[in-house]
């Protein structure tokens, strides 16, 4: 993780950050190339945004070193924050000014000049489908468009870096996928993307890469198909009709799990239609009638209640052939 | 750009959305603006005759507008600055702070804007009481001088107590909090010599009374628009004001940047 070039992506090594006794977040390490998506995962209160506040400059880290486009967050933060833009959690947009008003103030903070001004503002305007309310105050505007603008005004001065911390919550369904096109092609661009989110679906919808945090440790870190396959949360169920059979067919799967109560057998499996076949040849050359089954394949809440689960986490390091643990 | 540059640029930019503010937000600028003129007539209808007649002049309600106004004047101020620290106050506690916090922008241009837009605000409030008060039959020795002068006095002694707000509003953890701490300047006005003489007040809060920044900044600007005597009152106006505003600062600057350490809420 921390062999990635520097370039005018994000490197950050070791940070640690307290807060009183508390300990927020605990030499966490991560890196996004340039012209990436990653995902930082995590339940409410792992740290997600006390990361995007150090790494965007709002807060210190007390250590660790940190660089964003090539820049040093300690000891060049005003050359960060000309490469960065952020959209944080709370709307950071100006309600007594109107949607036009407050992305030409950010056009004016940017320096950008009268003219080459105007054109951005007018450009995202467009971009963001908020023409038609440009010049309406915000106290109109409806949830999904002050997002909408509170990300325009992030992309002004065309940062090479943006922070999005968790940049859909509250948003309809279709708000929200909006959103996710627009974040895809901010990508797709070459913009460098950390967005912290709670839903697992974002994070695979969008992310090249994902890292789960919990309680201040990087707990996960991979692609969502690399996370996915590292879980065993893939597993047929076999439901057998009397604890007989279910006896015979555990003694024959060394590697299932039964459950005595519900006459249900899980058999580890990685969701292929041969190694289906497979495990069901091998019941029928033992004679053993399956009464019916389901096959659960492995999603990113596998993962996600896998390493950041607590006592589901201890009992993973405590098996080394940890099949069994229902993880859905 | 020079470094120089940009912090005035910021500025100015910071500037003009505190005055579309002050434009947007009209119930707040209007009332603090009204207030003033309101006690005004309260002052010289209601009170005036009754406290004209302890000046020992002939017309005692026209006697006690030309000796009110200046405390007027001051009222105007202590209303305004309770506009600041509640704008303040509403910047720190939205969301739009931090993004100006992420951005490469002069630092301390936010407080800049709230600063000269308060004044400016502060200016034209003063303008219009002054205009009523000619209205309601105000008369004035002073030349063009004097009023520069007491202008002059008026805007330092605004510039160091919006300072103040602004450090009150920087301090305050919510809105409500931001637009209540302020009035402590209104009690401070009313044990001043901006509504009735010092004289006439029981010793200890005479003493009291004579000692704390709003007398001799009302005496001097009382001096300068009537032509009595204003001795050292200039001198401790002026001292008042200089203080104030230079501990106020220190103080707006250290929680302004204090707030970035703290946890985000």
């Amino acid at each position: 993780m921390t062999s990635v070039s520097a370039g005018s992506g994000i490197v950050a090594q070791d940070m640690c950050k307290s807060f009183d006794d508390h300990l927020v977040l605990d030499k966490v390490s991560l890196a996004v190339e340039e012209g990436t998506i990653l995902a930082l995962l995590g339940p409410n209160g792992a740290g997600k945004t006390t990361m995007v506040r150090i790494l965007s400059t709002l807060i210190p880290a007390d250590s660790g070193s940190m660089r964003i486009a090539g820049h040093d967050v300690v000891t060049d933060p005003d050359g960060v924050r000309a490469a960065i833009g952020v959209t944080g959690q709370f709307s950071a947009v100006d309600n007594l000014l109107t949607g036009a008003e407050n992305l030409q103030l950010m056009a004016d903070l940017r320096h950008l000049g009268r003219e080459a001004g105007r054109r951005r503002v007018a450009e995202l305007l467009a971009q963001f489908d908020l023409t038609d309310a440009a010049h309406k105050l915000l106290s109109t505007y409806s949830g999904g468009m002050r997002r909408r603008l509170d990300l325009a005004m992030t992309l002004v001065g065309k940062p090479r870096v943006i922070f999005l911390d968790e940049p859909t919550t509250g948003l309809d369904p279709r708000s929200r996928r909006t959103m996710w096109q627009i974040i895809r092609d901010l990508a797709m661009s070459g913009v460098t993307i950390l967005l912290t989110t709670q839903y697992l679906d974002e994070a695979d919808q969008l992310a090249d890469r994902i890292a789960v945090l919990d309680q201040g440790r990087i707990v996960a870190e991979g692609t969502p198909a690399e996370l996915k396959s590292r879980i065993p949360g893939g597993h047929v169920r076999l439901h057998f009709a009397d604890p007989h059979l279910l006896h015979l067919a555990s003694e024959l799967l060394e590697a299932a799990a039964p459950d005595e109560d519900q006459l249900v057998l899980q058999v580890p499996a990685d969701g292929t239609v041969d190694s289906l076949r497979g495990l069901l040849d091998e019941l029928h050359e033992a004679r053993i009638s399956v009464e019916r089954l389901s096959i659960h394949t492995p999603d990113l809440d596998d993962v996600f209640f896998a390493v950041t689960g607590s006592h589901v986490t201890a009992q993973l390091n405590a098996d080394p052939a940890p099949q069994g643990v229902p993880l859905s | 750009m020079t470094t120089l540059a940009y912090t005035l640029s910021d500025s100015r930019v910071m500037l003009r959305r505190n005055l579309k503010h002050q434009l947007r937000y009209p119930s707040m600028t209007v009332m603090l603006i009204g207030i003033p003129i309101v006690l005004l007539l309260l002052f010289v209808y209601v009170f005036g005759g009754q406290l004209g007649a302890g000046l020992g002049a002939h017309e005692g309600r026209s006697a006690y507008l030309n000796y009110v106004v200046p405390g007027l004047l001051l009222l105007t101020v202590a209303s305004a600055i309770q506009g600041t620290s509640i704008m303040v106050a509403m910047d720190m506690t939205g969301g739009i702070i931090d993004r100006f916090r992420t951005m490469a922008i002069a630092r301390a241009s936010v407080l800049t804007g709230h600063v000269l837009g308060s004044l400016i605000q502060i200016l034209v409030a003063i303008a219009v009481l002054i205009a009523v008060a000619f209205g309601l039959g105000f008369r004035s020795t002073a030349g063009p001088l004097h009023w520069l002068a007491a202008i002059g006095i008026l805007a330092l002694f605004a510039f160091a107590l919006i300072w103040l707000a602004v450090a009150l509003g920087l301090a305050a953890k919510s809105v409500e909090t931001a637009s209540n701490t302020p009035m402590i300047l209104f009690l401070l006005l009313f044990l001043s010599s901006g509504f009735v003489a010092t004289a006439t007040m029981p010793t200890g809060l005479r003493q009291f009374a004579e000692y704390q920044p709003f007398t001799p900044v009302a005496d001097t600007v009382r001096g300068l628009l009537s032509g009595a005597a204003i001795g050292d009152h200039a001198i401790a106006a002026i001292a008042w004001s200089i203080g104030i505003a230079v501990v106020a600062y220190l103080w707006a600057i250290r929680l302004y940047n204090r707030r970035r350490a703290a946890e985000p809420k």
